[in-house]
């Protein structure tokens, strides 16, 4: 379904991305791992058209879309929810999500936008009795709910999640990862990167380390999990060096 | 202060367009950023199209009017191709001192097409007072009120009801977010600056009747528009309709009371002011997103 080959991606002439190569097939979920500064993101940023200073190729449902602008990947079916949420803070709820379905409601697949926005505000009820609020005003766990939403407005082939744990509570995490199992279970797409790496593995089916711009190892997350160098790196089990200041 | 009640007509008059002018700031501002020192020049360029079409041409009022917003609508497209847009991933301060400099070309333009006389436009319809609640209304001040309420109406109708308006606002939020919807923001920005243009033109031709017109009228204009839109909380549409005709009030009961000639004294006094005691204006928000 997305097959990225051999991306480099540059940030004022730096190397971020140093000739990654990932696929994601339909119907699987994938986890991007990585520490922070690995180039998770700017792989994101580089497959939804919002980096472009970027070499290689990436092709989406068989269509090339590599240098594609941002605004056109959404028409084939490719939506990211970019990191820190990036909601439109002074829009309603409600107006978010109508901002998710832009072009879905333009193509109007025999749905109308109402019924999109019901059917969504099922799936999400927290958000039922914020759909007039501000986004902006929102606790962050809310926030996160409204941007996977909106992401799911357009009912898009590939989802990409950005970091969807990212500074939320505990237990708040925990009913994030519960709507990405939801997900899964429906049969969606979905690529997640994520710092959480014990909880993308666990739901994901394969999986891919980045470490400083380089794809460094991929495979089974189950495979994943027993790897020493993950374990060491992310999964904090390193048993053999403790690293005692932190 | 027997002729209160006539000075308030006279500041709200002036007022609405000052709301319009400040309300073309706004929709600039608010898509890019971008304080637009051009905003006077539409101004100046409604009234002068009009005049040519009303007084060279002949052409009918009810013609001539739509005519004159979508010329100078764009015009102001064309700003932003021309100008902004190839300079678009330059600072802010850049791009700003982009419209100064096409201010002045404009003027210039201007200057050499319709000439350095001044010139002048009857009434739209007749010039039998009316009085009103102690005071004297023209017809004019009625159709400034008017065309300036179905204005405000309008544009609040397509940033709050339609997709294109919300897309806008989205935009102006967070431009990468809204090309992520499928959102594109240059021709958002390009709609911003035409829209700007509509609602420049319709203060010019609306006020053109009551004032004298020449090449420049929108400098001043465009001043007051923004002081009015500083006041409101620049870059909040509500606040630059209430900055308006609050500046447009003050400054006429003002003259009124003390003397017109300290008129403009007043209007950039209170510009200071507000920038002194309130930079955020009147219904400016500090940030109050949460993160």
């Amino acid at each position: 379904m997305l097959e990225v080959e051999n991306v480099h991606a540059y940030y004022r002439g730096n190397e971020a991305l140093k000739g990654v190569s990932l696929e994601v097939g339909p119907g699987e979920i994938i986890a991007l791992i990585g520490a922070n500064g690995a180039g998770k993101t700017t792989l994101l940023n580089c497959i939804s058209g919002l980096h472009t200073d970027m070499v290689g190729r990436i092709s989406f449902g068989g269509a090339d879309i590599s240098g594609a602008p941002a605004h056109k990947l959404v028409k084939h079916g490719l939506v990211q929810c970019p990191e820190n949420r990036q909601l439109f803070g002074s829009m309603t709820v409600q107006e978010n999500l109508e901002m998710g379905a832009y072009l879905w409601s333009e193509q109007n697949r025999g749905e109308s936008l109402s019924k999109r926005l019901e059917h969504m505000l099922r799936k999400f009820p927290v958000l039922k009795s914020r759909r007039r609020q501000l986004a902006g005003t929102l606790s962050g766990g809310e926030q996160q709910m409204v941007a996977i939403a909106r992401g799911l407005m357009s009912d898009p082939k590939l989802l990409m999640l950005d970091e969807p744990s990212l500074g939320l509570a505990p237990i708040i995490v925990e009913e994030v990862f519960g709507i990405i199992k939801e997900m899964r279970n429906e049969g969606r797409t979905i690529l997640l990167v994520e710092q959480n790496a014990i909880a993308a593995l666990d739901l994901s089916d394969r999986a891919y380390l980045l470490e400083t711009g380089s794809v460094t190892f991929s495979g089974p997350s189950k495979v994943f999990m027993k790897d020493a160098r993950v374990r060491r790196a992310y999964l904090g089990k390193d048993l053999e060096a403790p690293n005692s200041s932190c | 202060m027997d002729h209160l009640a006539q000075f308030i007509v006279a500041g709200l008059t002036t007022g609405s367009i000052y709301a319009l002018i400040a309300l073309g700031f706004c929709v600039i501002h608010n898509a890019t950023g971008i304080v637009n020192f051009a905003q006077g020049d539409f101004i100046s360029l409604g009234g002068l199209v009009i005049f040519t079409l009303l007084m060279g041409l002949k052409v009918p009022l009810i013609i001539a009017f739509p005519i004159s917003v979508i010329a100078v609508t764009i015009v102001g497209a064309l700003l932003e191709r021309v100008a902004i847009r190839p300079a678009r991933s330059r600072s802010i301060v850049i791009l700003v001192f982009i419209t100064i400099g096409a201010s002045i070309f404009m003027r210039g333009v201007f200057k050499i097409l319709w000439g350095k006389n001044q010139m002048g436009l009857p009434p739209f319809s007749g010039e039998t007072p009316i009085n009103f609640a102690g005071a004297t209304l023209m017809p004019q001040n009625l159709w400034i009120f008017g065309i300036t309420l179905i204005s405000v109406i309008g544009l609040h109708f397509f940033f709050s009801r339609t997709r294109l308006g919300k897309a806008m606002r989205a935009t102006a939020c967070n431009p990468r977010a809204a090309s992520l919807m499928g959102v594109n923001v240059n021709s958002m920005v390009l709609l911003s600056f035409a829209l700007s243009g509509a609602l420049g033109a319709i203060a010019g031709i609306i006020i053109v009747p009551i004032t004298t017109l020449s090449f420049d009228i929108g400098v001043m204009l465009g001043l007051k528009g923004f002081a009015a839109a500083v006041l409101g909380g620049y870059g909040n549409s509500l606040g630059a309709v209430l900055g308006g005709l609050l500046l447009g009030v003050l400054e006429s009961v003002g003259a009124g009371v003390i003397s017109s000639t300290y008129k403009d004294v007043i209007a950039f006094g209170i510009l200071l002011l507000v920038l002194f005691i309130k930079p955020s204006g009147l219904l400016g928000r500090g940030d109050t997103e949460r993160l």
